[in-house]
């Protein structure tokens, strides 16, 4: 048995994690589509203000929205062609969102920034590079890259981990990632060592992708300290905490960050973006995204941000069957399409349809106390007495539970007998904690 | 084949994540449970005859009624479908002297699931195991009844004989052989003979997981240690096949409603469950203490779920609340 966390589930494990369908197809290059849209809030923290107006004429690379204050990231056209206009889209959550649309002129004209060495460079000079760059966090969360950089002088990192888990079931984007292009996540890997001044850096691997742990293993005996650590195949193996806990035993507090366990930890795929901002000066502006389920030709996609899924999907053929789910990410955390029409964002890390196998709505039954959602809680929560107290409308119990402390992954969900919507009671009481918390910080405020 | 998006676009489904969930569920389990009793079954046919198959079938009949009868007057929905009535009656059953008359099981279910289950809000909510208070409150009812045992291979008409743990307090009684114990050649209660087909079951049960070692083990373990604490090292097998603790250790005190969650708590409940069932068999009125004990640790359990709870992962231990 590998490294591992205490907790967690193992999905689909007889079905091969839902992966074999697409683990072992080379990554495809997508026809760019004829109009992007590119949302604006692509990034946890304040979206960028767009600096192109309709009309203008853009080139591939080329920045197009600002951005607003340190926990925001600037955007660039993914295409070249013109700006058709800053417009309201259908968005992820259902609401619509700004974004802004441009026709591609299929030229491809680039406009990427000049390649820099990042030896000669000062860890802020290449934060800010990064940040430049628009590269987020593209596991899913679409935490800005720079900002995880950044450690406050009072804090000391002395490690820094690629997260190459990718724990979620059928999602094989960073697989294919580190097998064609182990030598891109490397580079980008060093570039954050000399941003962090750290001398170390382990690569985090799930043991189902023993051909990326062969092929990472052996590009990184020719660089110095950084390693390979294969880990234990378990949800959630690729959260943060649970991989800082398996490959190096240090807790994160509860409530804290990884650089409180003198870590950081960012994703394979974001650590090639890296590189090939440092390489070739290119921006954010396109990612490898796994479209797969009940598609006739599942795959591995490279894609520019702001195709839309229903584009994204026709590129790997039609649908094998009729779509009941469609899902950006995961099935464990990914969320849900309103619509087809949504656009691919930098946080995109995978496009599953799922048929009616997969979503026959049990029902839900009473608890019987079996315990399985505590024993599978990674942050060993109690995930029963959070939905008792949540369906209750008692959120200060489920706050002196520790409901702050969930991440969910949906490991209780998953596991519960009942069919209990146990993670997303706790998310509800968890947006009703931050609201009253909030609130009293307002107060407060008021008051001085 | 081509879908056209039109056809479905507007059937989407829109729901939080997780998008998928095990196979797992209440009835399954509960199946798991049924299937990890079966060798326990067929070694109370194969020592106290076919007569016992009534026994449980009346027993089983009787909950799954009751329950049914029950919830169709209460206005609730019918949950026989869940398996969980069956397991319930099944135990009972398994828990009777092999000769009982009709009206024993019949009565004993319905008081499990009615009184102890239903009255108090169904399945998840009963506050102790229904089978064991059933089984109590028989004994309590029909105190000649529910102690008439006979040996293997008797059959009813022949003399009472008593159960092995009688030795313990009557000088007189031999002790049983190990070999004999082990494999349920004794007298006693339908289902709680035989060592090693309720080992089978627990084997059974960790294999599709459906309990974790830890209550059985720790309550077994108890026994053992308290055997050996009292200077009785050759009694400490003797301890941990005779009478009813293997069935209580492996399928009454995990009974999942009843018990504690959190592993602290299941230690401290199944250590509790030991003591007090050794000190019933060497000092208490009753030659067995395995159900007393476990009824007793079932109405301590939401206590030391509190009192035990687990650190957060992470935690500081400064912060507290």
């Amino acid at each position: 048995m590998g490294l591992t966390f205490r907790g967690g589930i193992h999905p689909l494990h007889r079905e091969a994690e839902g992966k074999a369908s697409t683990s072992g197809i080379p990554i495809k290059e997508m026809t760019p589509p004829a109009i992007v849209r590119i949302p604006l809030a692509q990034n946890l923290g304040k979206p960028p203000v767009p600096c192109v107006n309709a009309g203008d004429r853009v080139r591939m690379g080329q920045k197009i929205a600002d951005a607003d204050g340190f926990m925001s990231v600037p955007l660039h056209s993914s295409v070249s062609g013109t700006v058709l206009g800053i417009e309201q889209i259908p968005g992820l959550s259902g609401k619509p969102e700004t974004a802004i649309v441009i026709e591609n002129d299929f030229t491809d004209e680039k406009d990427y920034m000049q390649p820099r060495d990042y030896r000669t460079m000062e860890p802020h000079e290449i934060v800010a590079a990064i940040q430049e760059g628009g590269i987020v966090g593209m596991g899913g969360a679409a935490f800005p890259t720079h900002v995880k950089l950044s450690v406050p002088p009072q804090k000391k990192v002395d490690l820094l981990i690629i997260n190459g888990a990718e724990c979620e079931p059928f999602l094989t984007a960073d697989q294919r990632l580190m097998i064609e292009r182990p030598d891109v996540v490397l580079y980008g890997t060093q570039v954050m060592m000399q941003a962090l001044g750290v001398k170390r850096a382990l690569i985090g691997i799930e043991d189902n992708k023993p051909d990326a742990i062969a092929v990472m293993s052996r590009a990184a005996e020719k660089v110095r300290n950084i390693r390979v650590k294969a880990v234990q195949t378990k949800y959630p193996q690729g959260y943060e905490k649970t991989l800082i806990y398996a490959l190096t035993g240090r807790k994160v507090p509860a409530g804290g960050l990884p650089m409180d366990a003198q870590v950081v930890v960012v994703n394979a795929a974001s650590a090639a973006a890296v590189a090939d901002l440092f390489q070739n000066g290119e921006p954010s502006i396109q990612r490898i995204t796994t479209v797969t389920g009940a598609v006739e030709q599942p795959c591995n996609i490279l894609l520019r941000i702001g195709t839309s899924i229903q584009d994204a999907i026709h590129a790997t053929g039609s649908y094998s069957a009729t779509p009941m789910k469609i899902i950006s990410g995961g099935p464990m955390m990914g969320k849900i399409l309103p619509t087809i029409e949504c656009p691919v964002t930098k946080s995109t890390s995978g496009i599953l349809t799922l048929d009616s196998h997969f979503t026959e709505l049990a029902k839900e039954t009473k608890c019987i106390r079996c315990s399985r959602c505590l024993t599978v809680c990674p942050m060993f929560l109690e995930p029963v007495l959070l939905m008792d107290a949540t369906v209750a409308d008692d959120f200060e119990t489920a706050e002196g539970n520790h409901a702050m402390d969930c991440m969910s992954c949906g490991s209780c969900s998953y596991i519960c007998p009942a069919n209990r919507p146990l993670a997303q009671s706790i998310a509800f009481a968890k947006s009703k904690i931050q609201a009253k918390r909030l609130l009293e910080k307002q107060k407060k405020e008021a008051a001085e | 084949m081509t879908i056209p998006e039109q056809d479905f676009e507007r059937g989407l489904l829109l729901s939080p994540s997780p998008h998928i969930r095990t196979q797992t569920t209440t009835q399954s389990i509960m199946r798991d449970v049924l299937i990890a009793l079966l060798p326990a079954c067929i070694a109370g046919v194969v020592f106290f005859g076919p007569g016992t198959l009534l026994t449980m079938a009346l027993a089983i009949a009787s909950a799954i009624g009751c329950e049914a009868l029950f919830e169709k007057c209460a206005g609730r929905e019918i949950t026989v479908n869940d398996l969980s009535a069956v397991v319930t009656g099944l135990l009972l059953a398994l828990n009777l002297p092999p000769e009982t008359p009709w009206f024993v099981p019949v009565v004993g279910s319905a008081f499990a699931i009615i009184i102890v289950k239903q009255f108090f809000g169904g399945i998840g909510q009963n506050f102790v195991n229904p089978a064991l208070a059933a089984r109590c409150f028989l004994l309590i009812s029909f105190p000649v009844i529910m102690t008439s045992y006979y040996a293997p291979f008797a059959g009813p008409d022949a003399m009472t004989s008593p159960t092995p743990l009688a030795a313990l307090s009557n000088p007189e009684v031999p002790i049983a052989g190990n070999w004999d114990l082990f494999i349920g050649n004794v007298g006693g209660c339908i289902g709680e003979t035989s060592a090693l087909a309720l080992l089978i079951g627990w084997a059974y049960l960790l294999f599709r997981k459906v309990i974790t070692f830890v209550i059985p083990a720790v309550y077994m373990g108890t026994v053992a240690l308290f055997t050996l604490l009292l200077g009785q090292p050759e009694m400490v097998l003797f301890n941990l096949f005779a009478g009813g603790l293997m069935i209580g250790a492996i399928f009454m005190a995990t009974d999942y409603v009843s018990a504690p969650m959190n592993t602290a708590a299941q230690c401290i409940y199944a250590v509790g469950c030991g003591v007090i069932t050794m000190v019933i068999r060497y000092w208490g009125g009753y030659p067995e203490g395995v159900s007393f004990s476990i009824l007793f640790m079932n109405l301590t359990a939401p206590l030391l779920d509190k009192a035990f709870k687990r650190k957060v992962f992470g935690e500081v231990p400064s912060v507290s609340d």
